[in-house]
């Protein structure tokens, strides 16, 4: 029995119609040895979710597999039967996809579905399946295994439902198990508990993983060796610790670079301009050649072969041609110029800190536009460098005890039984010219506290004080005065506008609907001008929102925003919809237009990492209230809540020196509708005592900005 | 002089807001890209093509008129022949056609003398019957009418009857038809006739269809900027993105059964005669019209309410939804046939008690088909409704809709530019696939006698009158089948396009292919 377990060699396959097929993957080559994780990277549309399929042989039914092979042990998968291939599946091969809630039957109960994977692979009397189906609940960490095997699926949380999609594919014992992104729809603090059960499953089995996701951060924390994909090509091939000292490949340098970070918030994230190439179309030189900084004539010439600048690392770059390659830092806003018209000349901070001097330059430039913004704002605080938010800087927005709750209706007569407290007294300051991250778990309100503010859901309670006017309270049509000022972005760049419009109709809307620009030559020309602000092109203006890539409806959402001028923007996690690369581009773009045109952001995320480098000030939100805020600093540095440490504690670092311990949470956030008698989370938090359960803290004061609500706080 | 009756003039609107919408559709991809979809599928296409035939006949049928009735010589000498152009009505005439309508007050069928006024005799008269185009087209068949039953192709009646022989004796037996085969001396050469004619009916519809079809080749040929020669082997090989070969095809097979079937009915019966002699095909002709206006009118009824009462529900949500909810619910829950045979039941006892309102029986027939749509679509609307409320309630989370209310763009604005467009697609696949349904309920209500009047022409009244003859031995089956074969082809069509339309149109299908 050798040491490899899964070989893949020169595997291609395409799908569509043989004319013009699209060639998902392209002469991919990889192996696992047992008992190892090997991670396939890339942003979407690169084809690492159609490898995984291609492994399997499930590939859509337009799909066909035009070459290579694939072995596990000593198995030739492309040639077996589909009879014999059926038993490989979940047998020796299993795989786990990115959405649980539509991976299981909703009107089968989860310990049925189980059972029919433990029967398909194993002849076991029923009593004995029942007993296997409750032996993979335990092993997945599912507490009290017996009752859950007989609740349906909606009667689980996301991250259960995710459980008992690895247990089911541990019915067969596996060899080697392929995830597809399993973790990218869960919480983080979920998203630990997932990982760790991985790992754990992988340390008892000796199962080979291969994990495929976007997130650097769970590769570092998670994966032996990763493979970085693009286009439909594996460009780069190394153990995750060659890897993150120093990647080889020129697009795996920018991916890196342009994660954001706490240390990177002064300058400009790297942006890697362009996307990735329809994959419908035959290249001829390297496939990253049209974005890459550093390209050459030859690059587009031939097809790149593999170099090996480590052992154990490989690259399909030319620039490892002739010995280690030196990576010319130029200066990105010449390069980016065409999509991102930035800040003069910004740089991105390496994270190995190069290039001081140019960083100096940065920094004095951001100070000097941070001054020349306050200048604009007319208020007298220090420059920008600070992170500290200065206490005579003008309160721009401030909701106190703002509550949202939605009744609950039951009966004939809808008769109110209940009320789920999405919001539930909250109080936020946000000044003129900042940021502040409201950052919390999904369903613990945050959004609807963005929602309650522009009145798009009706607070019952609670102030929402804007320059002094009480926004609940006003009548519906006062709200009007008030809404060029309030604006909003959301989440999901593709639901976000109208497909039946064109884009020039949906930016200018606003200063249609407020009468702002009447005249349409005029408002055609403002439409323009806010295009080319976000980098987009007044030419979009007679195009619809689905010739677009996310990241640029993203900027359209942004200049929708922009026409009316607001002065506050909430933010509904404009970025995580976005791949890495195009998520950089619409930070640079929001900071950007933060010191140009002095807006205040109110940044709703769950993204720790976007957090540190934009915000000013952190909100943690737990089930309708927020249990600790301050300046971004302090919070992020030295967590005083329970639930903010261990939030913090779960997320995913590149480096390793970042890693804290995990914290690890036990159960699921709890509905708002019944809330936990007094502190919301003693029932999931290590330190509670006694006492918790009885009332809701008080705010404790750490510092002049800090605060946080725990008993167990001393001050 | 033309008459507008009311369902014309809707069907003018109809058509009106048809266009308007092909125009507007034209100009925004979301709606054209569904349709051109439409327009490459080969089943669309031919049911297109087969819909058309039937849309032609029943336009026809809804250009009304008083016919001029023909001077007679001696009354006016000096009236020239040509003056009896539909164009040259004026204020005269039309003063005689009123007085003379209602010299005799209420009128039937049955050519009406002239003005008995002679000086008004050099205007041209009217008559105060309405005729449509189609029935002038169509004069031969309404005018050659039997004694009662006669089967399809037949010479002789279907029954028997005294005849006086030319020696003065008389015998039971069948007479000759008065018009069916009347050209031949021999009844027995019928067959050859039939096959003669018939053949030379295929060979004029053939040449009309070549006329056509090298028109429409050279017509794309310009428009695609080839030779001639290249379009048409294009077409022939199939290699066009239309499916031109197809609509071709299925043009040629209607061509060439028209011509063959007005050759025909020039001299036969072809489809037989009725219990009062009269042409059974001719009664199917007609009827196209009543099939088609109750199936496009009553979506035209009933959409505004659907539509807006729909999307209100849905958008509003809270009580606006609650009240628009239980006036559904309760509408719905009403049995529909029981609705409208009250409605059609006080609709009769309204019109014998005010007989003198309506100038001719069509006009009153013409109200009762109205009446009928509107009924029929108080009764539908629900369903449609129900659908809007719901995907209303979908799109008014969405996030483009919230983005435009925190713009503070108006309700009503958010509506029409937001909600409206984006369920248009329901609506297109609503009506398409109501039109057969309403067509088939027609027929239904029809044999109930809750449908059009009695003395209108429609499938439903064709089969209602067939339904006794049926006991008769040898059975009169001509009626019924005539009847079932024009609704079948009909439905049939436009089943095919809706199923095509659904599939262009439906987003879920849509992301699938």
């Amino acid at each position: 029995m050798s040491d490899l377990l899964l070989d893949v060699s020169n595997l291609t396959a395409e799908l569509g119609n043989s004319e013009r097929p699209v060639r998902v993957c392209d002469g991919v080559g990889f192996s696992i040895r047992r008992g190892e994780t090997l991670a396939l990277l890339g942003e979407s549309g690169c084809g690492k979710s159609m490898t995984a399929l291609t492994l399997m042989r499930l590939l859509p039914l337009s799909g066909r597999i035009t070459g290579g092979s694939v072995k596990l042990d000593d198995t030739e998968l492309l040639d077996l039967t589909e009879r014999e291939m059926r038993g490989v599946r979940g047998g020796r091969m299993a795989m786990i996809f990115q959405e649980p809630q539509t991976s299981l039957n909703p009107v089968l109960k989860v310990g049925d579905q189980i059972a029919e994977a433990v029967r398909l692979h194993q002849r076991l009397g029923k009593a004995e399946v029942a007993e296997r189906v409750v032996e993979l609940l335990r092993a997945v960490g599912i507490p009290d295994p017996a009752r859950r095997a007989g609740e349906f699926p909606h009667q689980l949380s996301g991250g259960m439902k995710q459980r008992v999609m690895i247990a089911m594919a541990l019915a067969g014992d596996p060899e080697l198990l392929i995830a597809d992104e399993p973790t990218t729809a869960l919480d983080v603090t979920i998203q630990a508990q997932v990982l760790q059960l991985l790992k754990g499953l992988q340390a008892q089995t000796g199962m080979a993983v291969l994990l495929i996701t976007h997130d650097l951060g769970v590769v570092a924390e998670t994966a032996d060796r990763l493979a970085v994909m693009y286009a439909g090509q594996i460009v780069e091939e190394a153990s995750v610790d060659a890897f993150f000292a120093a990647p080889a490949h020129p697009y795996s340098r920018k991916l890196l670079e342009s994660v954001p970070s706490a240390g990177k918030r002064r300058g400009e994230l790297a942006v890697i301009p362009g996307r990735v190439p329809p994959l419908d179309q035959s290249f001829s030189g390297c496939r990253f050649a049209d974005r890459c900084s550093q390209v050459m004539p030859a690059c587009r010439e031939a097809p790149i072969a593999w170099f090996q600048p480590n052992p154990g690392q490989q690259v399909r770059c030319l620039l490892w041609a002739e010995g280690p390659a030196h990576f010319r830092e130029r200066n990105t806003s010449a390069v980016v110029g065409a999509v991102e018209p930035s800040l003069g000349s910004a740089q991105p901070e390496t994270a190995a800190g190069a290039l001081a001097a140019a960083g100096d330059t940065a920094k004095a430039k951001a100070k000097a536009s941070g001054a020349t913004r306050l200048e604009a704002t007319a208020a007298s605080a220090p420059a920008r460098s600070s992170t500290e938010p200065a206490a005579d800087r003008q309160t721009l927005l401030a909701t106190a005890g703002l509550q949202v709750h939605f009744p609950i209706q039951r009966g004939l007569f809808r008769s109110t039984v209940g009320h789920v407290k999405a919001v539930d007294g909250v109080d936020l300051r946000l000044q003129a010219g900042q940021t502040l991250a409201l950052v919390g778990e999904s369903g613990c309100g945050k959004t609807t506290v963005g929602k309650a503010i522009l009145r798009l859901e009706l607070p019952t309670g609670g102030q929402v004080r804007y320059n002094g006017v009480d926004l609940a309270s006003i009548r519906a049509g006062q709200m009007r005065r008030y809404r060029k000022d309030l604006q909003i972005i959301f989440q999901d760049p593709f639901a976000s506008m109208n497909p039946r419009m064109l884009v020039g109709e949906i930016v200018g809307e606003g200063l249609q609907a407020l009468g702002l620009e009447k005249g349409r030559a005029a408002r055609r020309r403002r439409v323009a001008a806010l295009l080319e602000q976000v980098g987009i092109g007044e030419q979009a203006m007679n195009r619809y929102p689905h010739e677009f890539s996310g990241g640029q409806r993203q900027r359209i959402c942004i200049a929708r925003a922009l026409a009316v001028e607001p002065k506050l923007i909430v933010c509904d996690e404009p970025t995580s919809a976005l791949d890495v690369s195009v998520q950089a581009q619409i930070l640079n773009l929001l900071k950007r237009l933060q010191d140009e045109l002095g807006l205040s952001y109110l940044f709703i995320t769950h993204d720790i990492s976007v957090v540190a480098y934009l915000a000013h000030e952190v909100a943690v939100m737990y089930l309708g209230r927020i249990v600790e805020q301050g300046a971004a600093a302090e919070v992020l540095d030295e967590p005083r809540h329970p639930y903010t440490r261990a939030l913090l504690s779960a997320v995913p670092m590149m480096d390793k020196a970042e890693r804290r311990q995990i914290i690890r949470l036990e159960g699921d956030m709890p509905s708002p509708a019944a809330p936990p008698t007094g502190c919301h989370f003693h029932p999931r938090c290590p330190q509670a005592i006694a006492e918790c359960a009885l009332a809701y803290p008080q705010p404790v004061q750490l510092s002049k900005t800090h605060s946080a609500r725990c008993l167990r706080l001393e001050v | 002089m033309p008459v507008i009756l009311i369902t014309d003039a809707l069907i003018f609107v109809l058509i009106a807001v048809g266009i308007g919408f092909g125009l507007y559709a034209a100009r925004h991809e979301h709606l054209r890209g569904p349709w051109r979809q439409v327009g490459r599928s080969p089943v669309g296409v031919a049911a297109l093509v087969v819909i058309l035939f039937y849309v032609g006949i029943g336009l026809l049928d809804s250009l009304h008129f008083h016919p001029l009735i023909e001077p007679v010589a001696q009354t006016a000498p000096g009236a020239p022949a040509d003056q009896s152009a539909d164009g040259q009505m004026n204020g005269t005439a039309q003063q005689v056609a009123a007085e003379s309508s209602t010299d005799q007050g209420a009128v039937g069928q049955g050519e009406a003398p002239g003005s008995r006024d002679p000086s008004a005799a050099a205007e041209p008269t009217y008559s105060t019957q309405i005729i449509s185009v189609l029935d002038l087209w169509l004069s031969g068949l309404r005018e050659r009418q039997e004694k009662t039953f006669s089967a399809p192709f037949a010479t002789q009646l279907f029954v028997k009857e005294a005849i006086e022989q030319s020696d003065g004796s008389v015998i039971r037996g069948y007479p000759r038809l008065e018009h069916g085969g009347a050209h031949l001396d021999d009844p027995s050469q019928r067959g050859v006739d039939i096959l003669l004619r018939g053949l030379f009916g295929m060979v004029k519809g053939l040449i009309a269809w070549a006329g056509l079809m090298l028109t429409l080749v050279a017509m794309l040929a310009l428009r695609w900027r080839q030779t001639f020669n290249d379009s048409a082997s294009a077409i022939w090989r199939g290699e066009t993105e239309a499916p031109w070969r197809v609509a071709l095809s299925v043009l040629a097979l209607m061509l060439v059964l028209s011509f063959v079937a007005a050759e025909l009915a020039a001299s036969y019966h072809i489809l037989g005669t009725d219990k009062v002699g009269e042409d059974v095909f001719y009664q199917s002709l007609k009827s196209i019209r009543t099939g088609l206006v109750i199936g496009t009118l009553t979506t035209l009824v009933m959409l505004p309410a659907a539509v807006i009462l729909g999307i209100m529900a849905g958008y509003f949500g809270g009580r606006t939804d609650d009240v628009i909810q239980y006036l559904y619910t309760t509408l719905s829950s009403i049995p529909g046939v029981l609705l409208i045979a009250a409605a059609i039941l006080m609709l009769q006892v309204y019109m014998t008690n005010n007989a003198e309102q309506f100038e001719s029986l069509v006009e009153r027939a013409d109200l009762r088909l109205l009446f009928l749509c509107i009924i029929l679509g108080v009764t539908s609307w629900t369903g449609l409704c129900r659908l809007l409320r719901g995907e209303s309630l979908k799109l008014r989370e969405a996030d483009y809709v919230q983005a435009a209310r925190s713009l503070g763009v108006r309700n009503s604005t958010v509506i029409g530019r937001h909600i409206l467009p984006n369920v248009l697609h329901i609506v297109m696949i609503t009506v398409v696939l109501d039109f057969s349904g309403l067509v088939l309920a027609e027929a239904v209500l029809s044999y109930v006698n809750i449908g059009v009047d009695p003395t209108m022409n429609s499938w439903g009244n064709m089969i209602n009158s067939a339904r006794l003859e049926l006991a008769r031995d040898p059975v009169v089956w001509w009626s019924l089948a005539a009847a079932f074969v024009f609704m079948f082809t009909l439905v049939l069509a436009a089943n095919l396009l809706a199923d095509v339309v659904r599939d262009a149109f439906d987003p879920r299908l849509r992301s699938a292919s």
